[in-house]
């Protein structure tokens, strides 16, 4: 079973509300900022956030992507693994402030994963956490600093971002399975 | 997949998967921090039988540029020379709870013995003259960075076929690609029976590099040369020496010459041809480490139940 929560204006709504405050928090100074989007979404998502500051300002902002299985903590436990895909991180990350990007926020665990993997790049002065939606479900203390939408969810059920660039589709669904999709 | 025996075993699918993943593996070689934290808490033990340093060392790099644990055991540190049989010492090795054993053995088909014994996931580094797995892979990897689809390229390979792994591993390779091969070297080390490949067979050194895409190049393994198979080092270079002359003569304009390593500078490969601008070597030592990683990080890990 699939419930569609949000559809593509709302989606577009939330991706342009968060770009505000982005903008008013850091006032318009996006210098020493790069924002770094976990595959397969975050990433995509970082770009449209990107792309609507740099219309406010005359600015660029630099990007990333950052694919975390080689970082995960269940491969141990997992078969057949998980495709390996590639982290693209082609600037110096030393002392600049790290705005991480993901679609959905649930345990967590893949935030401690992307975090440690940009620390293995360099040492930036700080690092914000941006997500579209918060489900709550925690097991790390993990805390967003920036959110689009909260959801509250059961346990056992999914929150899947759907996005043209690869599902072909926009909108938020609650799904009670992930096959359901 | 649960080992890496020998091509033989694998899928082109298999294949397919293992050098996407070293592709991946590539980009991590390149970073600052060139160390992921995938493996913590697996241990590897390389049984190196036969003497290797560029194979020890690529598997040794891969495996640590993983987490892993490794320990290494080679013919003189091991019990082998006190009488204990090859099960026995891997048995024992498997009782310090090994996940991975990556083994050189001069017996064909040990690394299947093995498998069929130990629980631990098994990984073919040399067997005899039977097969060399990860290096058909890395010399795959390398092939398809330089050419993309390898299907209708044509490919040579050169030398002492008869004894070579790496000859025999790289034709079940390509054959699965859909690459059209010639092999080619003298008739006492290219027997006719390798026709049954699918491959075409020449004695003539001209007819191995005219109108090939790529030129592999086999070391001339001194070591195995006891039953007279070449008259002399000095007739074999005379015959089948690839240098810079034969290739200006004979040779595609953008030809590329592959070679598994070492090189017998002067013998099977001239050196301003090993060093030259068509020479993919070095490149096929940087993808020996991605393509390591990558079978290692495939075969770790998958519960035994899944078997």
């Amino acid at each position: 079973m699939k419930k569609k929560i949000l559809d593509k204006q709302e989606l577009g709504k939330i991706i342009e509300e968060i770009s505000e405050n982005l903008f008013s928090y850091f006032n318009g100074k996006f210098e020493e900022i790069c924002v770094i989007g976990i595959k397969n979404r975050g990433d995509i998502i970082a770009k449209r956030i990107i792309e609507k500051l740099e219309k406010k300002g005359k600015f660029k902002i630099l990007f990333g992507a950052i694919d975390i299985t080689l970082y995960r903590d269940d491969l141990s436990s997992i078969g057949p693994k998980p495709l390996v895909g590639t982290t693209e991180i082609d600037f110096q990350i030393d002392g600049k402030t790290v705005l991480l990007v993901d679609d959905v926020l649930f345990t967590g665990r893949t935030i401690r994963a992307a975090i440690d993997e940009i620390i293995d790049f360099g040492r930036p002065k700080r690092i914000f956490l941006l997500v579209l939606i918060d489900r709550g479900g925690r097991e790390l203390p993990i805390c967003p600093d920036f959110v689009g939408k909260r959801i509250d969810c059961e346990e056992g059920e999914n929150v899947a971002v759907c996005i043209d660039e690869i599902d072909g589709e926009e909108g938020v669904y609650i799904l009670n399975n992930r096959k359901d999709l | 997949m649960r080992h890496l025996l020998g091509i033989e075993e694998i899928t082109l699918e298999d294949m397919n998967q293992i050098i996407e993943t070293a592709k991946s593996m590539k980009f991590v070689l390149e970073r600052k921090i060139k160390k992921v934290p995938t493996l913590r808490g697996v241990t590897v033990a390389n049984l190196f039988f036969e003497p290797s340093t560029r194979t020890l060392n690529s598997f040794l790099i891969a495996e640590r540029r993983l987490s892993a644990d490794t320990v290494n055991i080679s013919k003189s540190f091991s019990s082998v020379e006190k009488g204990e049989t090859l099960l026995d010492t891997v048995k024992n090795i498997e009782a310090m709870k090994v996940d991975i054993v990556v083994i050189r053995h001069s017996v064909p088909y040990s690394p299947h013995y093995l498998s069929e014994r130990i629980n631990a996931s098994v990984i073919n580094a040399g067997d005899g003259s039977h097969e060399h797995p990860t290096q058909a892979l890395l010399d795959v990897l390398s092939m398809i960075e330089k050419f993309g689809d390898l299907r209708g390229l044509n490919v040579s390979i050169i030398g002492d076929i008869l004894h070579s792994r790496v000859a025999r591993s790289l034709i079940l390779s390509l054959k699965k690609m859909g690459v059209k091969i010639t092999l080619c070297g003298p008739s006492t080390l290219l027997p006719e029976y390798f026709q049954n490949y699918g491959v075409d067979i020449t004695y003539n050194l001209k007819e191995g590099i005219v109108d090939k895409d790529i030129v592999y190049v086999l070391r001339i393994q001194k070591e195995r040369q006891d039953g007279c198979f070449i008259p002399s080092l000095n007739e074999y270079i005379k015959y089948y020496s690839v240098t810079k002359d034969i290739l200006k003569k004979y040779a595609k304009k953008d030809v590329v010459i592959m070679h598994p390593g070492p090189v017998n500078r002067g013998v099977e490969l001239a050196p301003d041809v090993a060093d030259g601008p068509w020479s993919l070597i070095l490149q096929q030592v940087t993808n020996g480490v991605a393509v390591r990683m990558a079978i290692i990080y495939l075969l770790s890990g998958i519960p035994r139940s899944e078997e």
